[in-house]
């Protein structure tokens, strides 16, 4: 430490300029792609529900989807709420 | 019922996105329950103000396309719990909204925010008067600078004739004057419009004068609303105007040019 930054009597702050140029290079990098391809999440989200619904009845309101857009890495979770063990009991055997 | 408001200026780069994001987040500090929405389509960026751009799937157009929920589409914020963020589709453009879409939406945020604030985009087309004619509130964001005071005034002529309380002929949108990048040396030299001078000209309740400071351009290089940097005099002002529109008598603070010691006279150094 310099005897100079005495007088500066200012704490060092962590630079938030290398922040923003990463921040930008991750969300860009993903907008590039986005430009010359149609945006798929809405498409693969629906494609997905449908082929889980073809097995078991739920219900489309309940699904959550999240993403983290990473720079090497993203990561896209598809939640979906399965009905319980009451609701997809066959008939006959609620029955007996 | 939840409060409209829409953050609004006419010119562009006055400090919207920043005052909707410090706003909405000082009100959901409060206890209150917020949502704000982008709509700025076609050129989103309340999602990086906010930090939440790696996590935006879906989108309000998604959404009045029937392509997404509207619950999908809200991005939970993790450090303030009862706000949520609704961000604009970056990539189709603004004839996507269309004013039943919008109005579906906001009803359906109305069952379970108390606010919901709108960010406007610059200009008086389509996104802009979309996102101001549900309002029951205004923020008029103004830059003490003569382009900026003028466009004010041209929007405030807009919230009086375009929007649905207009249109309805109910009581007119309440609106409020907040200045921002206001920097009191440069009044006192005579450099700048004085507070004074922007409130006679446009005439409207003062909420708040956020004074230049550099922590705006280091809460967006990181993401965080600048109402989150307490040691900031940008973000004790943004909190001080959440305190007056919640009804609270808050002296105005930052009018007068800050007394620099000898130190920071000698080696520089500007307001945090």
């Amino acid at each position: 430490m310099s005897w100079l930054d005495f007088f500066k009597a200012r704490k060092p702050e962590p630079a938030s300029a290398s922040q923003a140029k990463e921040r930008l290079q991750i969300v860009l990098a993903h907008e590039r792609i986005g430009r010359t391809r149609e945006d798929f999440l809405p498409k693969l989200q629906q494609e997905i529900v449908a082929v889980v619904a073809r097995y078991v009845a739920i219900d489309p309101g309940r699904v959550n989807v999240s993403l983290d857009r990473g720079g090497d890495m993203s990561t896209l979770a598809i939640e979906i709420e399965m009905p319980g063990p009451q609701q997809n009991r066959p008939r006959h055997a609620a029955a007996s | 019922m939840a409060e409209v408001i829409v953050v609004t200026s006419g010119k562009g780069g006055v400090g919207k996105t920043t005052s909707s994001a410090a706003f909405a987040t000082g009100l959901a500090q409060r206890g209150k329950k917020v949502v704000v929405i982008d709509f700025d389509v076609g050129l989103r960026n309340l999602d990086l103000i906010m930090g939440v751009e790696r996590r935006v799937v879906f989108d309000i157009v998604n959404v009045i396309q029937g392509e997404a929920r509207l619950n999908q589409a809200l991005i939970r914020d993790k450090r303030v719990d009862t706000l949520s963020i609704l961000p604009a589709s970056q990539t189709r453009d603004k004839d996507a909204l269309t004013k039943e879409g919008v109005g579906q939406i906001i009803e359906e945020l109305a069952k379970d925010n108390d606010y919901i604030l709108c960010d406007s985009p610059a200009g008086i087309e389509k996104g802009a008067l979309l996102a101001l004619y549900f309002a029951d509130q205004a923020i008029v964001v103004t830059n003490p600078e003569v382009s900026s005071v003028r466009d004010s005034d041209r929007i405030l002529g807009v919230l009086q004739s375009k929007s649905k309380r207009a249109e309805d002929k109910k009581d007119p949108v309440k609106e409020h004057l907040l200045v921002t990048r206001y920097d009191p040396a440069r009044v006192e030299k005579g450099e700048m419009l004085k507070l004074d001078d922007i409130r006679e000209i446009l005439a409207i309740p003062l909420l708040g004068v956020i004074p230049e400071s550099e922590s705006v351009l280091r809460a967006s290089n990181t993401g965080t609303p600048v109402v989150m940097d307490a040691e900031s005099v940008a973000g004790q002002a943004y909190k001080d105007a959440v305190g007056r529109f919640l009804g609270e008598k808050v002296e105005h603070r930052f009018l007068e040019p800050q007394k620099k010691g000898i130190f920071s006279r000698l080696f520089g150094g500007r307001a945090a």
